[in-house]
C-alpha cells in the first residue's frame, strides 16, 4: 500500500521547482527554501504562477508523483502525469460498469449510502454538543430526513433515483449545517452551499478543501490503475474527474466540513482573512489560505480505524484504501464496493 | 509462432507455484505491484551493466543472458549461466541466485528448470543439471532437471498461459503464505471473497447506522 505521502504545496508566485539529482529544490531567486528527496513526496500542487522546469516536471513524472496545477483559489488547471500505467484489463472493467446502469447504481448506492450516513454522523455528534435547543432540534430534524431518504435509498431502482436521493439528503445537510458555526456573528454565517465562485466564507473554504480533497482522491484512483474520469454517480463530462467525485462523496464529511468547522469554530481562520470581490465572489487571503493547508495535512494524519480492513490507518489515507477496494469489486473480487461508513 | 502476448515469463513461473493469485496480481493487475516492478527494474538496470562474460579456467561465466523457447513459448532473463568445459564443448550450466534460502517448493528449481528448456533449445544440447545459489545461507544446490520437474514444469508453463490469456486473477488462498506477502495491501487475502459490499452488507450497514441511539 502506499504510504501516507506529503504534498508539497507551492503557494507563491515568485518560486522556482527545480530537479537536483534525487530532490526538487524550491527556490526563490538563488535562494534555496526547501530540498525535498522525491521518494518522500506524493504529489506536488502548484497554486499560483511558480516556475517549474521541463526537467522538475519529468522528474515528477518518473517517480510517480502528481504534479498539479491548481489556480490560486484551488480551481484546477493541469496534471503533469506519467505514462498511462496500470491494468487495462481493469479499466475496461470500469468502463463496462460504468455502462451497465445496474452495476453503476450499485456502487452509486453504496457511495450515496456512506455519504448520509456520514453526514448524519456529524450532524448528531454536533446535535449532542449543542448548547442553543433551538439547533440542537433542528439539526435532530434534519437527521432524521437524512434517515428518511437513506431508507428510500436502499429501494432506489435507478442512478436517475440514487442520484435525486443524494441531491435530497445534501439539501438537508446544508439546510443545517450553518447551525454547526458557532461563530456566525463573527462574519460566518453560512445560508446554504453555492460555489463558483463562493459567496460568503464559509463557502469558500468549503470549496477550496473539497479542490484539495478531490485532487488527492484522483490521485488514489490513477495510482490503483482506475481512470479517474469515468464515474458511476456523476456522468461523463471532459475534464470532469468522475469518479475522483464519487468517491468523494462519502469522504466529505470527515475530512472536509469537520475540518472547515474546527477552523471556525476553534477562531484559526477570522473573518478579516477574506475579501469580497466586485462581482460578489468571495476569497481567502495568502495566510488564511495557507492556514486551510497546513490543517487539511494535519487532518491527513489523524488516524481512524477502518472497520472492512481492521487496521488503523490515517485519514489521508482513507482515498488509497477506497480506490483499492472499489479496484476489488471492479475485477470481481468483492461482490459490491464496500463504501467507508465512518465513525465520529 | 507464439503471439508475443503469449509468452510466458519465466519469473513468473515461481510466483505460480508459490500462489497463482500473486502471480495474477503481478502479470495482470500489475498496478499492484508498481513498486515492486520500479525496485526490480533498477536491479535488472544495475546487472545490465554487469551483463558480460568472464573466464575461470575451466567455466566461463555468463550474466544477464536473455533466454528464449519457441517450443514452450517463454521469454526472459538468466541470472548467470556458466559454460562447463567438458569434451570439447562448453555445456551450459544456469544458475539462479535468490536472496533467502533453500524452498520445500519447487518454485526455484521449476524457474531454473525452464532456464534450462530454453538454453537446451537455444545452443541445441542437453543440459542434465543446473544450481540455485541461496544468499542466506550462501550454500548452492545442485538440481537435476529430470523428468518429473521437466513435466511440473510444462505444466506450470501451461497454467500460467492460461490464467494469462482468461485475465482472471486467482482468489486469494488465505493462508499461512499471506502474512509475509509483500503484495498483501494489494491483495486483502481476507476480505476477498467474502459478502463485502453486498447489498445484504449495504443493508446491515445502513440499518445498524439507523439504530444506533
Amino acid at each position: 500500500m502506499k504510504h501516507l505521502l506529503n504534498t508539497l504545496f507551492l503557494t507563491r508566485d515568485d518560486l522556482q521547482l527545480v530537479k537536483d539529482g534525487q530532490s526538487l529544490l524550491v527556490k526563490q531567486g538563488n535562494e534555496v527554501l526547501l530540498r525535498k528527496p522525491v521518494h518522500m513526496l506524493g504529489g506536488v500542487i502548484s497554486l499560483g504562477r511558480s516556475y517549474i522546469t521541463p526537467q522538475a516536471m519529468a522528474f515528477c513524472a518518473e517517480n510517480d508523483v502528481a504534479l498539479s496545477l491548481l489556480s490560486p483559489n484551488g480551481r484546477f488547471l493541469a496534471q503533469v502525469r506519467g505514462p498511462v500505467s496500470g491494468n487495462v484489463l481493469l479499466r475496461r472493467a470500469q468502463f463496462r460498469l460504468a455502462d451497465d446502469d445496474k452495476a453503476a447504481n450499485n456502487i452509486a448506492q453504496a457511495v450515496v449510502a456512506a455519504k448520509l450516513v456520514n453526514c448524519r454522523g456529524l450532524l448528531r455528534r454536533a446535535a449532542r454538543d449543542q448548547t442553543l435547543e433551538a439547533d440542537a432540534e433542528a439539526l435532530a430534524l434534519a437527521a432524521d430526513r437524512l434517515a428518511q431518504v437513506l431508507r428510500r435509498l436502499e429501494g432506489a431502482q435507478s442512478l436517475e433515483e440514487t442520484r435525486g436521493l443524494e441531491g435530497e439528503g445534501a439539501a438537508a445537510y446544508f439546510g443545517v449545517f450553518g447551525r454547526l458555526i458557532s461563530a456566525q456573528g463573527d462574519g460566518f454565517a453560512f445560508n446554504g452551499r453555492n460555489r463558483r465562485p463562493p459567496r460568503d466564507a464559509v463557502n469558500a473554504l468549503l470549496s477550496f478543501a473539497y479542490t484539495l480533497l478531490a485532487h488527492d482522491i484522483s490521485g488514489a484512483c490513477q495510482a490503483v490503475g482506475l481512470d479517474p474520469q469515468v464515474g458511476f454517480l456523476h456522468r461523463d463530462r471532459p475534464g470532469r474527474p468522475s469518479l475522483a467525485l464519487d468517491l468523494m462523496e462519502e469522504m466529505r464529511p470527515m475530512m472536509v466540513d469537520r475540518l472547515v468547522l474546527n477552523l471556525i469554530n476553534l477562531r484559526q481562520v477570522r473573518a478579516k482573512g477574506f475579501a469580497i470581490e466586485p462581482a460578489g465572489g468571495v476569497r481567502m487571503d495568502d495566510d488564511t489560505r495557507k492556514g486551510l493547508l497546513v490543517a487539511y495535512q494535519e487532518r491527513k494524519q489523524k488516524e481512524i480505524h477502518h472497520p472492512v480492513l481492521d487496521e488503523k490507518i490515517p485519514l489521508g489515507l482513507l482515498p488509497h484504501v477506497q480506490a483499492m477496494l472499489l479496484a476489488r469489486h471492479i475485477r470481481g473480487d468483492l461482490p459490491g464496493y464496500p463504501a467507508h461508513f465512518h465513525k465520529f | 509462432m507464439w503471439d508475443e502476448a503469449d509468452l510466458v515469463p519465466l519469473s513468473a513461473l515461481q510466483h505460480w507455484i508459490y500462489c497463482p493469485r500473486q502471480c495474477g496480481l503481478i502479470y495482470l493487475e500489475r498496478v499492484w505491484a508498481e513498486n515492486r516492478f520500479t525496485a526490480e527494474g533498477r536491479l535488472l538496470h544495475e546487472k545490465a551493466h554487469e551483463a558480460g562474460y568472464e573466464t575461470r579456467g575451466q567455466v566461463r561465466i555468463a550474466r544477464g543472458l536473455s533466454l528464449r523457447s519457441e517450443a514452450h513459448g517463454l521469454v526472459g532473463v538468466a541470472d548467470v549461466v556458466e559454460f562447463h568445459r567438458a569434451d570439447g564443448h562448453w555445456l551450459a550450466f544456469p544458475v539462479e541466485y535468490k536472496r533467502g534460502r533453500s524452498k520445500d517448493h519447487a518454485a526455484d528449481r521449476a524457474q531454473l528448470c525452464a532456464q534450462a528448456l530454453c538454453l537446451e533449445e537455444m545452443l541445441g544440447q542437453h543440459i542434465a543439471a543446473g544450481a540455485l545459489f541461496y544468499g542466506q545461507s550462501r550454500r548452492r544446490q545442485d538440481v537435476d532437471f529430470d523428468a518429473a520437474l521437466r513435466g511440473q514444469t510444462i505444466a506450470t508453463i501451461a497454467q500460467v498461459r492460461a490464467m494469462l490469456r482468461l485475465g482472471r486473477t486467482p482468489p486469494p488462498p488465505n493462508d499461512k503464505r499471506c502474512p509475509q506477502c509483500s503484495l498483501r495491501q494489494a491483495c486483502l487475502p481476507a476480505i476477498c471473497g467474502t459478502g463485502l459490499g453486498s447489498a445484504a452488507w449495504l443493508a446491515r450497514k445502513i440499518s445498524r447506522a439507523l439504530e444506533e441511539p
